[in-house]
């Protein structure tokens, strides 16, 4: 056959009954940069190839070259829907690596914090899974409290979307006045937000036609495809990394870990919408922890660990000792002790991880993080084989890909 | 009864013999190596054994270590056995003159991608994988960024003096 076109198509292609689409980089439904080369019958996915590394940053090699608190907004930028759980990952790692002891008082707002940041990540992912399923409302409703727990985090450490929040050892500053008024406002006011949001979803016919039974996974392929977090008990599997190893005195919290059965779209929004209400549980039990800290105890808000944390700027300025710290401490002379760690916390969308070895230089000798949703993604050709198109669209949204975590 | 490492190093050594060493239980977490030969074997027996049970492949990566001459490339495996909560780090070097080890994405789905993206960084050349073209970076580049022998920074410039910034 003559080719007048310069489409080339696949040997045999005269016969071929489906079609290649093109679906993404840029497209308005995929939420980020995610290009998929899917083969369709009619409206029907048979196969596709996902394309990722489009906004690759080479997060592990930057890591090479920068003393730890400078690899603290490195993680900003992997889930940048919940950039407090990246940040406080990393300083948890820290911690645990140098044996730095965090006071209790810091376990508990790095958990409020650590929540909230749950709760926004959740509920981005829920809405957009309305958005895609035609219900642009519920996102509408919810986005003023997403927007309030932005301006949380801009209380307790100036910024709202790559946050850079805390320190090794703690808290940069104590949280303000200001931002425990939020908190308790948050607190008043959003479930009344959730409830409506679920009220508007949950029982929604046309909402659970488009979500139950698409999407699916079995417990077993989902543990072999390494999911984890909400996507993995969405599929019934109870592993949640704050139970299983309790960081940051996570322990210290009554909260119950939901699970699906089916793994499907619906199981998954069950499953955000379920946790939030724990998460919601676990910031009002940890804030009357934190209120109960009386006196001196209440003004903690880190460790004593002059070689990570940086002293006050006017003792920087009074002080010979602090000088000496500041000076060390930002110009990186603080040689880490040898060895190799790995350490994980429950991310927005799953366990992160971080694996670091350190040669005693200043600056880890290999840094690697272990992203969720790079892992999970894997599973998508599986998920949408045989479905429709629009369906594909919200699976994708439903596993809670976020580009910057899959490219690193 | 409580998984232990000390459990799992027996029963790997009654299996193995020599061949798995340089035990080490760092932060909890035992880790040991072995030849880059048997990687399935162990990976195997550890996904297989009903008294281990390691059947969640939490992660998987490369390091490499340019002084070590003969086993410059490492392929590092974070093994999990949720039911008893207990994690496992497994090691195999290789060579950075023939890259080749077994790929373990015939035992997990998981490994597919993160074997991908090794290959993609270190060159490790996953023999056995469906796949294995580069991941994160452009197909064009004919370089693997992440070996110790690219510096991060421009080594021409002399205004930066290693000594005083970090790494010597």
């Amino acid at each position: 056959m003559e080719a007048n076109h310069n489409i080339i198509l696949p040997e045999g292609s005269i016969e071929k009954q489906t079609t290649t689409l093109n679906f993404g980089p840029t497209h308005p439904a995929t939420h980020g940069v995610f290009q998929n080369i899917m083969e369709v019958d009619g409206e029907r996915v048979v196969s596709t190839v996902q394309t990722v590394g489009y906004i690759h940053r080479a997060f592990e090699k930057l890591a090479e070259r920068r003393p730890l608190y400078q690899i603290t907004p490195i993680t900003d930028r992997l889930n940048y829907c919940s950039s407090p759980i990246n940040n406080m990952g990393w300083h948890l790692t820290c911690e645990k690596f140098l044996n730095i002891q965090t006071p209790k008082r810091v376990d508990y707002l790095r958990v409020i914090i650590m929540e909230l940041s749950r709760i926004s990540d959740h509920l981005i992912c829920n809405s957009i899974v309305g958005v895609d399923t035609g219900a642009y409302t519920g996102f509408l409703y919810v986005m003023q409290y997403r927007e309030l727990i932005y301006e949380i985090y801009e209380e307790v450490c100036g910024s709202r979307l790559t946050t850079n929040i805390g320190r090794i050892g703690g808290f940069e500053r104590n949280f303000t006045n200001a931002a425990f008024t939020k908190l308790e406002k948050f607190l008043n006011e959003y479930p009344k937000t959730l409830r409506e949001f679920e009220s508007l979803f949950t029982r929604n016919r046309i909402f659970m036609d488009r979500t139950q039974g698409t999407g699916g996974i079995s417990a077993e392929r989902a543990m072999n495809y390494g999911f984890t977090g909400p996507n993995l008990r969405a599929a019934g599997v109870d592993y949640d990394v704050r139970v299983q190893q309790p960081y940051s005195s996570y322990e210290d919290f009554e909260f119950t870990v939901p699970v699906g059965t089916t793994g499907d779209n619906y199981d998954r929004y069950l499953v955000r919408n379920a946790e939030m209400w724990e998460s919601i549980s676990i910031i009002r039990q940890a804030y009357e922890k934190v209120q109960s800290f009386k006196g001196t105890d209440a003004d903690v808000y880190h460790a004593d660990v002059p070689e990570y944390y940086l002293p006050k700027k006017e003792d920087v300025y009074t002080k010979m000792e602090a000088l000496i710290w500041h000076f060390k401490i930002i110009m990186g002379e603080i040689d880490l002790p040898k060895g190799q760690i790995y350490n994980a916390v429950e991310g927005g969308n799953g366990e992160l991880g971080f694996y670091l070895i350190s040669d005693g230089g200043r600056t880890p000798f290999r840094l690697h993080f272990r992203r969720p949703s790079f892992i999970y993604y894997q599973a998508y050709p599986e998920l949408i084989k045989g479905g429709m198109i629009s369906d594909a669209v919200v699976t994708m949204s439903s596993l809670n890909l976020i580009a910057g975590e899959l490219d690193a | 009864m409580a998984l232990t490492n000390e459990f799992i190093q027996a029963q790997l050594v009654a299996k193995f013999g020599d061949q798995v060493t340089a035990f080490s239980t760092s932060y909890g977490i035992l880790s040991f190596e072995s030849p880059k030969e048997v990687n399935l074997k162990v990976l195997q027996f550890l996904y297989d054994e009903p008294s281990l049970g390691f059947t969640f492949l939490t992660d998987l990566c490369g390091v490499n270590y340019p002084d070590n001459i003969g086993g410059e490339l490492v392929v590092v495996y974070h093994l999990h056995n949720f039911t008893e909560n207990v994690r496992l780090r497994f090691s195999v070097a290789t060579s950075i003159a023939q890259p080749d080890v077994f790929t373990a994405s015939k035992l997990f789905e998981s490994a597919n991608w993160m074997e991908r993206e090794t290959f993609d960084f270190y060159g490790i050349n996953f023999v056995g994988h469906s796949n294995l073209k580069r991941i994160l970076n452009v197909d064009e580049m004919d370089y693997f960024p992440l070996r110790k022998e690219y510096p991060l920074e421009d080594q021409t410039r002399i205004d930066k003096d290693d000594e005083m910034f970090g790494r010597g």
